[in-house]
This record gives structure tokens, sequence and C-alpha cells, in this order.
């Protein structure tokens, strides 16, 4: 039988990125870095354009396109799948933008061509693992995601911090995934398939085979979201690892996962008692994720470590957006990611300049923030307020709508996690008040940011402040989404 | 086809808003390098522009073919879903509607604005925050525009709160001194209260209706890519209980009420003459104060249809209002007080004259019945022109004795000849003194009033006889009379004493000549441009109206001459001390404000507030303190748990997934 060539259309999103990575590739070998002089052509907006362009091309086509699937069925195409795509990809380029000025240290300089390409293949990863229509597909994605993240953690190598972060990483990665195949051997064991869309006629709900195959599953995906009780390396790996390597992390790595768990248990564990397992499940451990992480959040007194702890508990919220499986809590789940991203992504690239021009990470250190970079400080609050969800800003809305997503499914949860965004607004509020109203003796010197670091931040700040008060993107977004199941 | 044509000629109608918002925020980031000379052209500059487009508009639209039913077509050029509600199919709308009403008030606004942004050149010379100054005069008249070409009612509420901002900003322009503080906070909480009124009927409205929209037939002609109105479904809130429309339209006229500045909620309005008078004259006089008339005006098919009963509490309340601050403004020797109760007054007669509108056969609406919708927009549109003219008069009289007291003028019109003469004409058309444009649109007032109830007619010929005394008292009161000759001589010491520059009375003359042509040159007359079902109306003037009318005023106006003209004024001295009283408590406007304030310190602070802000303090405050507490606690006590070892995380993991898997079995 020959083989169909088109099929590999399908996968064009997939196939561009990888001639991203193969021109990047192709450049780092050729202008590489003068390793005496310090100096290089390649440290240039080259990874940048080239993802832009690629988000674009990929942006465009997605209106006219329709499902498909390729390699009878191991690989799966949904027009929403390339919104989520477009969505990290975004986030991708904001994080190349904060990089710039990091990667142009002395230290940095030769093997910033790496920073790019592996940080692409664990993107790569990911884009595989939201189109794959079958387990072993998954699997293969997730690893790609994940191995090369433990490459970037340990970024800095010479730094002690990181390279801890990564052995803890790496670690804590491979006992997840270990027990993830376990799950999946058990699932296979059940049903006797590993593609997804045969599994629901085939697995059967009331077996204790399939029960253990989805807790596996779930705590898998669980480490990978960082929701609580797999949560706890997430401080340790984020404190560690490069700031921008954690924003990296704290959202891409989160989001993608998040979405391709909604996918697979509306999915593959839709009959009606297994959805009323894993909504038990996710009921435990958003609850835990949302209460514990803000109570931990409080106390921090480092900005990357707080920043783990408000990660875990966003994840909280992120996940809620599953609980429904309907089309509209896939929306929900989709815009939260993309508000997240830029509120998220505004602190961390605040964080980023900061600890580039001064070195200092602790909250204390920015006491009085706002009298030496009023304009940072003023950006920085706006983030930090979308984070906590006060209107008009854009994390309010997507609040919102995960909450009217989930209230038909889950009320009391609804309830808890409403209550749990005002201990949020406390400890959001407390940086804020530190920037604003603590007095310091030396407080941060005044500096001027680089020009990439604005870039991103100006993106960031767009997002946060457009995105809820443009209320067609909500419903841009809509257009795409399918229940689960489907 | 030819409608389409035409609609696609308004796409620039869009500019209209975008210029005077541009020049905004030109002005407002950038003003401080600025100079005051480039600030002044660029908001200057960017009206005329909109007031060239405007009158354009008015042109093409005013001389195109009317529709197979007489009317003029209403044409939508833009319209877009902004935010969608989620509940049935509301959603909210931002677009720009044209119909006669709303192309009326485009030359209304964009005439007076002009004026004023030229007048203010001379007036706000020097002023520090000049710049600020004409960026908020900008942001004004975007919002006033925005607010008469909104499709529908939510968009008309934003712009109404965005006209209300801008009143605060303007009005506590010298944000130093107190009373202009005061003043603007009140102007704000007034208005801010009543919108709450606006609010809620807006949402009575929507929930029962259907929809926001102004296309109450679905007869409008949109523009291709436009989002179509849905009508509102007024049959389904009739179904609901038939006091649904009444009420959501009368709640929404509490709006109107607060912003027109109708008893008792104007007390706002003669405080806001703390801010420079160019602003009075255009916002708080000419445009902003007739935006409740016009959102009357602009649900009038509504009210005539399903709510005419209410429509006449609107009557009364406007009656009682006019009689009330024509009261007053007898008694006021400020003068911009006295302009500024006139206002509340002239602003009440045109609500009178839009509640005395009655239904014709079987409760559609007709050109006789409703007589009163044409009188009303006839007024708003002569008054703002003749009204405007007076407070520029009044600045440039201000401007030159630096007092806002008749003691300190008298005799002015030796000093200040073209503005003697303006605000003459200006009086004796507000007095409603033929030829002039008062006279023509006053009179259909008081036709429509006696058509609805002969009492109704008595009583606003009366105001009217009222209105002619106060404003030829304070006439009088400026350029004759008492002279204050030591003050003056002191004045013309110091310099600049005398006739305003050019740059201000260029203005004044311009206005005049509204308020001298529109009453008889109008090729047509009002009623050929707007009435209430859109069809072409010739206005007849009733003689036995007319005459009654100019007679009464004639008498006042003669009166007013007898006490007041001469430069000793025993018969008002005489007065004064024959009924001390009478003139106190129309001195001190018959105590309202401070009934507010006993009302709001002695019952809203005492009893309400304090207990609410002690429940908050102690209650409230102590719940989230404890909460916050325990939450720092627990933080503490779970702390152990984040020990940085590897093998205790894949221990809690495993746990994790054993614990999770026990609450799934049991």
């Amino acid at each position: 039988m020959n083989l169909d060539y088109s099929q590999f259309l399908v996968m064009r999103e997939e196939l561009s990125l990888l001639a991203v990575i193969l021109i990047l590739f192709v450049a780092d070998l050729l202008f590489c870095p003068d390793k005496k002089s310090g100096k290089g052509i390649y440290n240039s907006p080259l990874p940048v354009i080239l993802l832009s362009v690629m988000t674009l091309c990929n942006l465009i086509p997605c209106c006219g396109a329709t499902d498909a699937e390729a390699f009878g069925g191991m690989y799966q195409y949904t027009p929403m799948m390339t919104i989520v795509k477009s969505v990290l990809n975004v986030g991708t380029l904001i994080v190349f933008l904060m990089a710039n000025k990091w990667l142009s240290r002395p230290e940095n300089l030769v093997k910033q061509g790496e920073f790019y390409m592996v940080t692409l293949f664990t993107l790569l990863g990911m884009y595989l693992m939201i189109s794959s229509g079958h387990f072993l597909m998954f699997f293969i994605g997730l690893e790609l995601a994940s191995i090369p993240m433990c490459a970037l953690v340990a970024f800095d190598k010479y730094r002690y911090e990181s390279a801890e972060a990564a052995a803890k990483y790496i670690l804590l990665a491979l006992f997840s995934s270990a027990l993830l195949l376990y799950g999946l051997s058990f699932i296979y064991g059940a049903s006797g398939t590993l593609y997804f869309k045969d599994m629901f006629s085939q697995l059967p709900g009331d077996s204790l085979l399939t029960l253990v195959g989805m807790v596996l599953f779930i705590s898998g995906m669980g480490f990978k979201i960082s929701l609580v009780p797999f949560h706890l390396w997430t401080a340790d790996t984020y404190e560690g690892a490069p700031t921008v390597v954690t924003a990296y992390l704290s959202v891409i790595s989160k989001g993608a996962a998040a979405f391709v768990m909604l996918i697979v248990l509306g999915k593959v564990f839709d009959t009606a008692a297994l959805v009323n397992e894993w909504r038990i499940l996710l009921f435990w451990i958003i609850v835990a994720s949302i209460t514990l992480a803000n109570l931990f959040a409080i106390r921090q007194t480092n900005l990357k470590r707080f920043m783990a702890f408000s990660a875990i508990s966003q994840a909280g919220y992120l996940v809620l957006a599953i609980m429904p499986a309907s089309a509209q809590g896939m929306t929900s789940l989709v815009y939260y990611l993309l508000v997240y991203l830029v509120a998220n992504f505004g602190v961390f690239a605040v964080i980023n300049v900061v600890e580039q021009n001064s070195g200092k990470l602790g909250i204390s250190d920015y006491n009085g923030l706002y009298e030496t970079n009023p304009k940072l400080a003023f950006l920085m609050t706006l983030s930090l307020f979308s984070l906590a969800g006060i209107p008009p800003f854009a994390g309010f809305f997507s609040k919102f709508f995960v909450f009217m997503a989930a209230f038909q499914e889950a009320k009391l949860l609804v309830f808890i996690a409403l209550v749990n965004t005002i201990v949020s607004l406390y400890y959001y509020l407390l940086i804020v008040k530190a920037m604003y109203i603590s007095k310091n003796d030396t407080p941060i010197a005044s500096f001027r940011s680089d020009n990439y670091s604005r870039a991103a931040l100006l993106l960031c700040t767009a997002g946060v402040v457009l995105l809820g008060i443009v209320g067609s993107v909500y419903t841009y977004i809509d257009g795409f989404s399918y229940i689960p199941s489907l | 086809m030819q409608s389409n044509f035409i609609t696609m000629d308004f796409q620039y109608t869009l500019l209209i808003l975008l210029l005077p918002f541009l020049s905004f925020l030109v002005l407002g980031i950038c003003g401080k390098w600025l100079s005051h000379k480039v600030a002044g052209l660029i908001g200057t500059f960017t009206l005329g522009a909109v007031a060239v487009m405007s009158y354009y508009t008015a042109f093409v639209y005013f001389t195109a073919d009317r529709l197979a039913d007489g009317t003029f077509a209403t044409f939508v050029p833009y319209n877009f879903e902004w935010l969608p509600f989620y509940i049935g199919n509301l959603h909210f709308d931002m677009g720009i509607m044209l119909d006669p009403i709303t192309v009326m008030m485009l030359i209304v606004i964009s005439t007076v604005s002009l004026m004023v942004h030229i007048y203010s050149f001379g007036y706000m010379h020097g002023e520090r925050g000049f710049q600020r100054y004409y960026a908020f005069l900008s942001l004004f008249t975007m919002s006033m525009l925005g607010l008469v070409v909104a499709t529908n009612i939510f968009q008309m509420y934003m712009f109404w709160e965005l006209v209300g901002v801008c009143s605060y900003l303007l009005i506590g322009f010298y944000y130093t001194t107190a009373p202009a503080v005061s003043a603007s906070k009140k102007a704000f909480i007034v208005t801010r209260f009543a919108d709450l009124g606006f609010l809620v009927g807006i949402l009575v409205f929507g929930y029962y209706t259907g929809s926001f929209s102004f296309d109450f037939t679905e007869s409008a002609t949109y523009a291709v890519g436009a989002l179509h109105g849905v009508a509102p479904d007024c049959a389904k809130a009739v179904a609901a209980g038939g006091f649904i429309l009444p009420t959501a339209l009368f709640l929404m006229f509490l709006g109107g009420a607060g912003k027109s500045a109708m008893f008792p909620l104007h007390i706002w309005l003669p405080d806001a003459m703390e801010g420079p008078t160019p602003v009075s004259a255009l916002i708080h006089a000419a445009t902003m104060v007739v935006a409740g008339v016009f959102q009357v005006a602009r649900m009038f098919p509504l009210w005539i249809q399903y709510a005419p009963e209410t429509l006449h509490y609107v009557a009364w309340i406007g009656a009682f209002t006019a009689f009330y601050a024509a009261a007053v403004a007898c008694a006021q020797s400020d003068i911009k007080r006295v302009l500024a109760f006139s206002t509340i007054s002239q602003i009440a007669f045109m609500m009178v004259a839009l509640g005395v509108c009655i239904p014709g056969h079987e409760a559609t609406i007709d050109n006789h019945g409703s007589l009163g919708y044409m009188a009303s927009m006839y007024h708003l549109f002569t008054h703002a022109m003749f009204k405007a003219t007076l407070f520029l008069c009044a600045g440039c009289i201000i401007h030159a004795v630096h007092s806002n007291e008749m003691s300190a003028m008298g005799g002015m019109r030796k000093y200040m000849p073209v503005t003697n003469w303006t605000f003459l004409i200006a009086t004796l058309a507000i007095s409603g003194i033929p030829p002039f444009s008062g006279f023509f649109s006053k009179d259909e007032i008081l036709a429509a009033s006696f058509n609805y109830s002969p009492i109704m007619g008595w009583i606003m010929t009366g105001i009217a006889a009222m209105t002619a005394f106060y404003m030829f008292r304070v006439y009088f009161g400026i350029f004759w009379g008492t002279e204050n000759k030591e003050y003056h001589e002191e004045l013309r010491h110091h310099g600049h004493f005398g006739e305003a520059p050019l740059v201000m009375t260029a203005p004044l003359v311009f206005l005049t000549l509204f308020t001298v042509f529109m009453g008889w040159t109008l090729p047509g007359g009002f009623g050929a441009y707007v009435s209430a079902t859109g069809t072409e109306y010739t206005i007849h003037l009733d003689p036995q109206i007319a005459i009654t009318s100019v007679v009464i005023a004639l008498v006042s106006i003669g009166l007013a001459t007898y006490i007041y003209k001469g430069s000793s004024q025993p018969v008002a001295e005489r007065m004064k001390a024959t009924f001390p009283n009478l003139h106190q408590w129309a001195y001190h406007r018959f105590y309202i404000d401070e009934v507010y304030q006993f009302v709001t310190h002695r019952i809203i602070f005492a009893y309400i507030s304090r207990p609410i802000a002690w429940f908050d303090r102690h209650i409230v405050d102590g719940t989230l303190n404890g909460l916050a507490d325990g939450a720092h606690y627990i933080g503490e006590k779970i702390r152990p748990l984040q020990s940085g070892r590897v093998q205790q995380y894949a221990y809690v993991f495993f746990l994790g997934i054993v614990i999770l898997f026990f609450i799934l079995l049991i």
C-alpha cells in the first residue's frame, strides 16, 4: 500500500515548526557568535521573526480549515487546536522577547542557539500532544515536551540552583511518566485499543482496570499542570530555573497539558459513570490546588517562588474549565489560558528585567519600586490585577467565563473558587503594596529596560487591557469550540 | 438602491466622533509640551471640521428625498456588536444612527461647541491648565455627539455617563478653589444618583422587550456590514404586565430629570456655575442639560403609545419646575445664577411640551396631538442658541468687571455696546417677542399646552410672562440701573475695562444671527424637518395665543422697565420691604438645598451610614482580618511540607494517587 503523502498537509503546523527549528539549527551553525570577541550576528531577531511568521501563516488558514485526521487516526486535527497552538506560539514569542537580554550575557552568548532550539522542541512536543489521536503518540509528545524542558531548567548549569532544579524536575518527571505509562497499560488492558476514538465504545466503565488507569492518567497530567498533590516540584524548580524558563514553564507547558487533559477526559473517559468518577477526582484536586497554593503563596519571600504558588492556584482555575466537559468549557479554558498567559508573562517580564538589571528577586527588594521605576511598577500592577481578576482587566472576564461554564456541573466548587479569589487578591495586592507603599532605604535603582523586554511588556499589557474589553475575542474562540466527546 | 447609496455617503460621520476624541488624546497626553496657542488651535480646528461635517450632514440629510410615507429615512451607517449579553438575544451595540432629531442635535452641539472653543481663546487667555481645558472640551463634545447618534439606549447610557464625567471635570476646573470642588462633586453625585433610575429602567426595558435598539419599527436603512437592530418587542412587555413599560420609561425619565435639572433634582445646576463661564454656556445651558429632553424625545414613540398617562406626570413635573425656577430667578443677584435658573425653567418648558402630547386615534402618533414634540425640539434648538449667547455675554461682562454680582455692574451699555445689543436680542428672544426665534418656539409650546388643557396653557403663559420679567430685570440690572461708578473707575484705572476682544464678541454676533433668523427665515418652518410622525408639518400661528403671550410679555417687560431701568429703584426697594419673607425665601431658593442637607446629614448619615460603617469596620473587616490571620497561621504550619527533598516529593505524589483512588472507591 502506498502512503498518501497529502496526509502530511494536515500536519502543516508541526511541519512548519520543524522547518523553523531546522532553519535556526543551520543559522546557529553558520552564524554562531565568535567565542573570543563575544560578538555575533546570531543574537538578532531571527527566531522572533521566524516564529512570528509561522504564527501568522498558521493563523490564517484556520479560517477555512475543517476537522481532519491523518495516519490512520494517530494524528487528529480540529480548528480549535490551531487556536491553542497559536496561543502557545504567541506565548513562546513573548518568552523569546524576554530572553534576549539574558541571552546576550557573556556566559550565554555562545549557547543561545540552543535555547531557541530546545524551547521550540518542547513546543513541538506539545503540538504533537495536542493533536494526538492515540495514546502512544500522546506519550511521545509528552516526553518530547518534558525532556528538553529539563535541559532548559538547567540552562545556567554552572549555577548551583539551576542544576538542582533540573535534577529535581527530571527525577519527578520520570517518576510521573512511569506512572502514567503504567496507567496507559491498564487502559490498554481494559479496552484492547489505544486509539481515542475507539476507546469510549470499548472501555468498560465499571472495571477496576479502567479506574486505576484513569487515576494514574490524571496524576500524570496533574504533574504537568502542577496540581496538588503532584505539585511539590514546582516551587523548587521555578525558583532555581532561569527566570525566562520559569515563565515558559508556568504557562506554556501547563496550558498545553490542560487542553490535552480536557480532550482526553472528554473523549476517552466519556461514559456517564466515568465522567462522574473523574469529576469527583477533579473536585478534590481543584479544591486542594487552589486553597493550598493560596495559603503557601501568602508566606513567600522570593518572587519566583511566589509566582510558582500563584501558578498552581491559577492551574486550579484552568482545570475548573474541564469540569463541565462542554463546548463552553473548552472556550473558557482556551480564553482563560490566553488571558493568564499575557498577565503572567506581564509579571515575569518585569521580574526578568529587574533581575537582569539588579539581580534582585525578593519581594522586599521591590519595596519602593514605584519611586524609582514607576512605569514598570505600573505595568506589573496591571498584570497582577488581571491575575487577581479585578475588572475591567481581562482576568476578571476569563474567571467569569470559567465560573459560568462550570457553574451547572459544580456549584459548590465554583463557590469555593470564588472565596479563594478573595484570598488571592490579598497576596497579589501584597506585591502592589510593596511597590507603591512600603518604604525602602536602598530601592532598586532606576534603569532603562531593553527594547525586546519593552516589546514583550507592550504585548502583555495590551493583552491585559484589551482582551477583556474586546468581547469579540471570546466569541471568536467560541466559534471553534466543540464538545470534546464528538 | 437609492437609500443604500446615501447610507454609503454617510460613512464619514464616524469622523465626527473620532476627530474630537483624537483631539482629546493629543491635548490630554501631549498637552504639557504644547503652547497655549497651539493647543487651542488644535481643539478649535478639529471642532471646525466637525461643524463643517455636521452642517454638510444636515444639508444632505434634509435635502434627500422623503420616503413614500412622507418621513425622512433613518440611516444607520455603522452598527456593530460590542458585547454580547448571553441572555436571550440581548447585546450592547455601538453605532451611528441619523434621524431628524439627531441631525438637528449635531447642528446644535457643533455650533455651540465651536463658538465656545473660539470664545475661550479670549476668556481663558493665560489661565493655568489651558490645554487641559481644551482637552476636556473636546472630550465633552465627543461624548455629547456620541450620545445623540447612539443606535441603542445602552450606547446612549454610556455616553451619557461620559458626558457626566466631563461636566464634573469642567465644573471642577478651578480645582484649587473650594466652591468649585464641592460644586463638581454635587453635580456628579446628584446626576449619578438619578442615573441609577436610568440604568434600572434600561435593564427592565431590555429584559422585557428583548432589545435596546432605537429602531422601534425596524424601518431604518442599514449600511452594508452594519448589524441590524431588533425592534423592542413591546407587545411581550405589555403581556407581562401593563405597568412594565410605563415604569421602565419613567425610571429612564428619572435619569433625564437629573441631567435636565427637573425639580427636585435641580440643585446641582446653579452650583455648576462655578466652572468657567464658556463651559456654563456649552454644558449647563445649551447642550448637556437638554440630554434629558432628548432622551424623552428619543423614546417618544413608546411613551405616546404605551405610557401616555405617565407622560402627563412629566408635564406636571415640568410645569412645577418651570414655575419654581422662574420664581427663584426673580430674586437672585448673581447674574450667572439668574441665567442658571432661567435655564432650568426653559428646559422645563421643553419637558412640558413633550409631556402634554396626547395620542391620536387608536393610540397612534399624529402631528396635531403631538404638536408638543415638535415644539419641544424647536425650543431646544432656539434656546440653545440664545442661551449660549446670554451666557457668553455674561462671560464678557464678568471678564470686564471680575464679579458675578449685579451690584458691581449697572450702566454697562456705555462700555460694552456689542455685548449690550446681543444680550438685548437674546433677552427679547427668551421673552418671546417676535420676530426673534424664541417667540416662534415658545408660541408652539403654549399652543400645545392649550391643546392639552386650558389650565396648563394659562400656567405656562404666566410663567412665560415671569420669564420676560426676570430677564429684563437682569438686563436692566447689568446695562442700565444704578452704576457702580467708583468700582468702574477703579477698574479702568487698572486697564482692561471695556468691550471684550473680537475673539469673544464674534461668537456672540454669530449666535445672535441664529436667534434673529431661525424663527421666520427657516424654509418651510421647523415642522418641515422635525415632527412627531416625521412627516412634513406646517406650523400655524394661532393668533389668539400669539397675541396673548406677546401682550403679556410686553406688560412684564414694561413692568421690569418701570421698576429696574432708572438709576434709583424705589419700587424694587419698596417691594422688598413689603414682602420680606417672600423675597428671602426666593433668594434662598426656597431652602431646597437646606432640605437636602438636612436629609443627607441629619438622617442618612446619622441613622443609616453610621451603623453601616460600624458594621463594615467591625463585622466585615473583622471577619476578613480573621480569615487573613487564619490563612497566615495555616500557611506557617504547613510550611514543612515543602521541604526540598525529592524523595519526600515522590512519596507525597504516590500518596496522592492512593488517596485519590480511595476517594473513588468510597
